[in-house]
């Protein structure tokens, strides 16, 4: 039996995940246009490959991945490509970005795909490449490429597999019915990463609000020799936190600003288990994705399969929205999730949660009140961190300290703001602080940047003054030269042509 | 002499103030050459923390005339592209006050690059020679292009342009510059001691 540690802090807000219904997939139809954004994962922006006007299959690449910390993008089903263009897509800041809008066409047809079965006599470089190409990112939230975890290096080896089934925040289910439903293709996919980490022990991590899902994958994990240990660990936000459940489950923690991976151990999503799973048995690239439609503003709340690019409007509609005024749409939890200001924006592959809650179910943030040090913040913090004290820091945008206080250590949780009896929205502002202090990062480096330009382009001028004076100095020598050989003064000679000629030119008329 | 310092104690501290004095001076002036630093230490430090848009907005033809006029006494205020953050950077470093931007020498404004209307350009080369961080590459006749992540923004190459086709373009477009703006400060100022308040409203 594996000890379970505890983490500091942490708090126990009304779970309400019953209301979503876990464990079943409600089918909601496809929507007439799909809105597919380029950039659906941490780093650059997937290129677009097709061209407006082109009928595309099911599982047909509309836009390749831009580098190594890039994924593509595949059609979800069969249609025609309408526009490449601007569109508004679930994100904080409520600004547009490229997205492809495809048109579907209802006949749902694919291209054929080519799976790797026999991927145990297969190299963990080809297969990480198969998950590449399937457009694979993490579909826990942070959406960060899949094959780059899986790709850690020969100085990191990998001891142990994490997935991490979690899913602590209040509201979602989406994990909860992918591990109920699922649990054979979970099971295969992790022993699919198992091999291409080449991990000696593989872990699922639940917490104990789950039992089904427990079961479940206890069972499918039983039923294969590999040796997957599931293990349950009480509820409490945010246990789901990557370094926190690592710390939960093995006693260990990342180092500050270090990656799992420093310590031997790769995190995933099951979410992402199975999407690498399918991937690799099937060669089916990520195109749906569960999705849990909740909050009391909605007559049917479920958990369904959702296209990759479905409006967030198409699916509350289906679930009967009642929208109430000014009626709020969150995208992820109610922890960390944020308001999406456009029903048009698609859901992509980090989209877990749409929660339409009521105003008395989950009301306005109330006004914020003065600081009274009280300190429940730096209680409820899971990273130990001085919430206080960052908070007086990014006020003052104190940047030095606000390192030294350990603010990239924050994983935005929002524990501190849940506790905070000034209701003072303590996450925006290290949001906030982090913002600017990656900017003036950024600037500093194009300063230098400019700095050496600068000095070397000050240099070549002087350089070329330089030669110029040189030549001048070399001509002015040979023709002081030449004075003394010939014993004939250029200047004088010079003087005494130009003398000559204007004598010529006034003879001449 | 020892034996007659030894009975003058008045002379005797002199000679000593004087050996120590002598000893001490020739390990200082040793010191001072054989330790000698190039340059000026604390004008390469006001360099780096200057903007290097090289724009002379500051009435120096750069930004490290500005650091070593810094370095001499100078006001700290004349960097409108640093702005508010370069001000306060300067006087944490010198131990000075801060000091509101100087309107005189601009305001702080977005960060910009220059943008040539391709069409437009006659392929003049004056742009080129005028930018101070070599960000424009053409050649005599043919279309100049701004390398955009080069681009200060300084503004030096409008004025020579011949056919006024060079833009300034907001530097931070798209979602990718986006981060979360600090929260609005909505706290209202609270009377913590009740009499105050109560002259407040008497008065």
């Amino acid at each position: 039996m594996r000890v379970i540690h505890d983490i500091h802090g942490g708090i126990h807000p009304p779970e309400r995940k019953a209301l979503s219904r876990p464990g079943k997939l409600q089918p909601l139809g496809l929507p007439p246009r799909l809105v597919l954004p380029l950039s659906q994962h941490l780093g650059g922006p997937a290129r677009p490959v097709v061209n407006v006007g082109e009928s595309v299959q099911g599982g047909q690449v509309l836009a390749e991945a831009s580098g190594v910390m890039s994924v593509p993008v595949h059609a979800p089903t069969s249609g025609t490509v309408r526009a490449i263009e601007r569109r508004p897509i679930a994100h904080a800041s409520g600004l547009e970005d490229i997205c492809i809008e495809l048109e579907t066409d209802g006949q749902d047809q694919w291209v054929p795909f080519e799976g790797i079965p026999h991927w145990r006599d297969c190299e963990p470089a080809v297969l990480a490449e198969q998950v590449r190409n399937a457009g694979v990112a993490g579909m826990g939230g942070a959406g960060f490429p899949t094959a780059v975890k899986l790709t850690p290096g020969q100085q990191r080896p990998i001891e142990l597999l994490l997935i991490n089934g979690t899913e602590c925040e209040p509201y979602i289910t989406a994990d909860d019915t992918l591990m109920q439903l699922y649990a054979d293709r979970l099971i295969e996919g992790t022993s699919i990463l198992a091999h291409m980490l080449d991990a000696d022990s593989i872990l699922i991590g639940i917490e104990d609000n789950k039992p089904e899902a427990i079961a479940c994958v206890r069972a499918a994990a039983n039923q294969i020799d590999a040796p997957i240990e599931v293990a349950s660990f009480p509820t409490k936000y945010p246990s789901g936190g990557e370094k926190q459940v690592i710390e939960i489950l093995t006693g260990m923690q990342v180092p500050s600003g270090g990656i799992p991976a420093d310590i031997g151990i790769v995190c995933l999503n099951p979410g992402t288990a199975v999407a690498v799973q399918q991937a690799v048995i099937e060669g089916k690239p990520l195109t749906h994705r569960i999705v849990t439609l909740t909050g009391e503003a909605l007559s049917q709340p479920c958990n369904t399969l959702a296209c990759l690019g479905t409006p967030i409007g198409h699916l509350l509609q289906a679930v009967g929205l009642a929208p109430e005024r000014q009626q709020r749409v969150i995208h992820g939890g109610p922890m960390m999730g944020f308001a999406v200001s456009n029903l048009d924006a698609p859901v992509t592959k980090i989209t877990n949660c749409l929660l339409a809650p009521t105003e008395s179910e989950l009301p306005l943030p109330e006004e914020p009140q003065p600081c009274i040090r009280c300190g429940h913040c730096a209680e409820a913090c899971p990273a130990s961190l001085l919430p206080q004290q960052l908070y007086w820091y990014a006020r003052a945008k104190d940047q030095e300290q606000l390192a030294a206080h350990r603010l990239f250590d924050c994983i935005e949780c929002g524990a501190c703001a849940y506790v905070c009896p000034s209701h003072i929205p303590l996450v925006q502002y290290y949001r906030a602080a982090k913002g600017q202090i990656r900017d003036s990062e950024q600037e500093r480096k194009r300063s230098d940047n400019s700095r050496g330009r600068f000095e070397a382009r000050e240099q070549r001028l002087e350089e070329e003054a330089a030669a110029r004076e040189a030549k001048r100095a070399a001509r002015k020598a040979a023709a002081q030269q030449q004075a003394e050989s010939d014993g004939v003064d250029p200047v004088q000679a010079a003087i005494e042509r130009a003398k000559a000629k204007k004598a010529q030119q006034d003879a001449a008329p | 002499m020892v034996d007659w310092l030894a009975t003058e104690p008045l002379f005797a501290a002199l000679a000593a103030l004087l050996l120590l004095g002598s000893v001490f001076g020739a390990l200082l002036g040793y010191a001072a050459i054989r330790f000698k630093v190039e340059g000026n230490p604390i004008s390469e430090q006001i360099n780096a923390l200057l903007p290097q848009t090289q724009c002379g907005q500051c009435g120096y033809p750069g930004c490290r005339p500005y650091s070593e006029a810094i370095a001499d006494g100078d006001a700290i205020n004349k960097c409108p592209p640093g702005g508010e953050e370069t001000i306060q950077a300067l006087a944490d470093l010198l131990d000075v006050e801060p000091q509101p931007l100087d309107a005189e020498h601009g305001v702080e404004k977005e960060p910009v690059v220059a943008w040539i209307r391709e069409e437009e350009c006659i392929g003049c080369t004056k742009c080129i020679q005028a930018c101070p961080v070599d960000a424009i590459l053409g050649a005599a006749k043919v279309m100049h292009t701004v390398i955009a992540d080069e681009c200060t923004g300084c503004d030096l190459c409008l004025e020579p342009c011949p056919v006024d086709c060079i833009d300034l373009i907001p530097r931070k477009q798209g979602i990718g510059f986006w981060h979360w703006p600090l929260p609005e400060d909505r706290l209202r100022p609270i009377e913590v001691i009740a009499t105050d308040a109560a002259t407040r409203t008497a008065a």
